[in-house]
């Protein structure tokens, strides 16, 4: 079915938690692999307590997961989230891409010459109403 | 062959980017645009019955229509700002499902010479939150049965419509 199990409430979470780009950048590296609070405050000029607190962020949108019981307790991506967040936009793509490929078929009978008496010339509005 | 679309919707921000080129001239993506015959084959979403009430591209002109789905009708309507010939049009874009969430949609016409056109969208309306639901409403507003007709028809070829 077309629907997502993911609520609206869940997507707005999600979609604010990525308005920030310390947060994305997170995500970026957490696609290449789980890492620990430590590892992901490396690249930022920022304290390890604000790093904590996008994770918190990324957390409670359901974008990220800590191992509980682990000792390093690393970060993990919820890829399936992620994915719920695309799969709207596709969605959307794909309505977009029907309606370009449906113009695209008006511009085929309009402009070839098998079709239209006389397509040298640019189309008319004339031409159209045969 | 199909040209392919780059879509970029950023999250967080309240405006659509698009681009796709076309195999045909700009004078012929520009007249598939102006005129409402050729308009309502490719503009409603398959399986949508596709009524126009009024389609005026030209400055200062505007539009109305609807997609019917059985018992459902959703009105679209707005102005044409500006109509510039195979070159430019921006518009206003509402969907009266969501009233005042008015868009303002600027589409650039660009020649690619060898008869070949770029089409170049940009779509900006007052919120992220309207705009988010605009681009959901393609699954939501009744839609989502059409997409399953439309995951079929999207490996066939394109419909030959009977045209005049």
């Amino acid at each position: 079915m077309i629907l997502s199990p993911v609520s609206e409430a869940d997507l707005d979470r999600a979609f604010a938690a990525l308005a920030d780009p310390v947060r994305r950048a997170i995500i970026a590296r957490l696609s290449r692999g789980a890492a620990t609070v430590n590892e992901l405050a490396e690249p930022f000029e920022i304290s390890k307590q604000a790093v904590s607190k996008h994770i918190q962020v990324l957390e409670l949108a359901g974008l990220v997961s800590r191992t509980r019981d682990a000792q390093r307790r690393p970060v993990h991506l919820e890829a399936a989230r992620l994915e719920a967040m695309t799969a709207w936009i596709d969605r959307y793509r794909l309505a977009a891409e029907q309606r370009f490929r449906s113009l695209d078929a008006v511009l085929e009978r309009t402009t070839q010459p098998a079709i239209q008496a006389d397509a040298t010339t640019p189309i008319t509005d004339k031409e159209q109403q045969s | 062959m199909t040209n392919p679309l780059t879509l970029d919707i950023p999250a967080g921000k309240p405006w659509i980017d698009f681009t796709r080129e076309f195999d045909a001239p700009v004078e012929a993506v520009f007249n598939a645009h102006r005129d409402p015959e050729l308009v309502r084959q490719w503009l409603g979403p398959r399986g949508y019955e596709m009524q126009i009430e009024r389609w005026d591209f030209t400055s200062g002109g505007g539009y109305r229509y609807t997609h019917r789905d059985g018992d459902n009708v959703y009105g679209f309507h707005g102005t044409f700002h500006t109509v510039r010939e195979n070159d430019l049009a921006i518009q206003t874009f509402e969907f009266e499902g969501a009233p005042d969430e008015v868009a303002i949609e600027f589409m650039r016409f660009v020649d690619l010479g060898d008869g070949r056109c770029r089409l170049e969208g940009h779509s900006v309306g007052p919120t992220v939150e309207g705009r988010d639901l605009m681009v959901e409403s393609g699954m939501e507003k009744g839609m989502a049965q059409g997409y399953e007709q439309l995951d079929e028809l999207l490996g066939v070829a394109a419909p030959a419509t009977a045209q005049g």
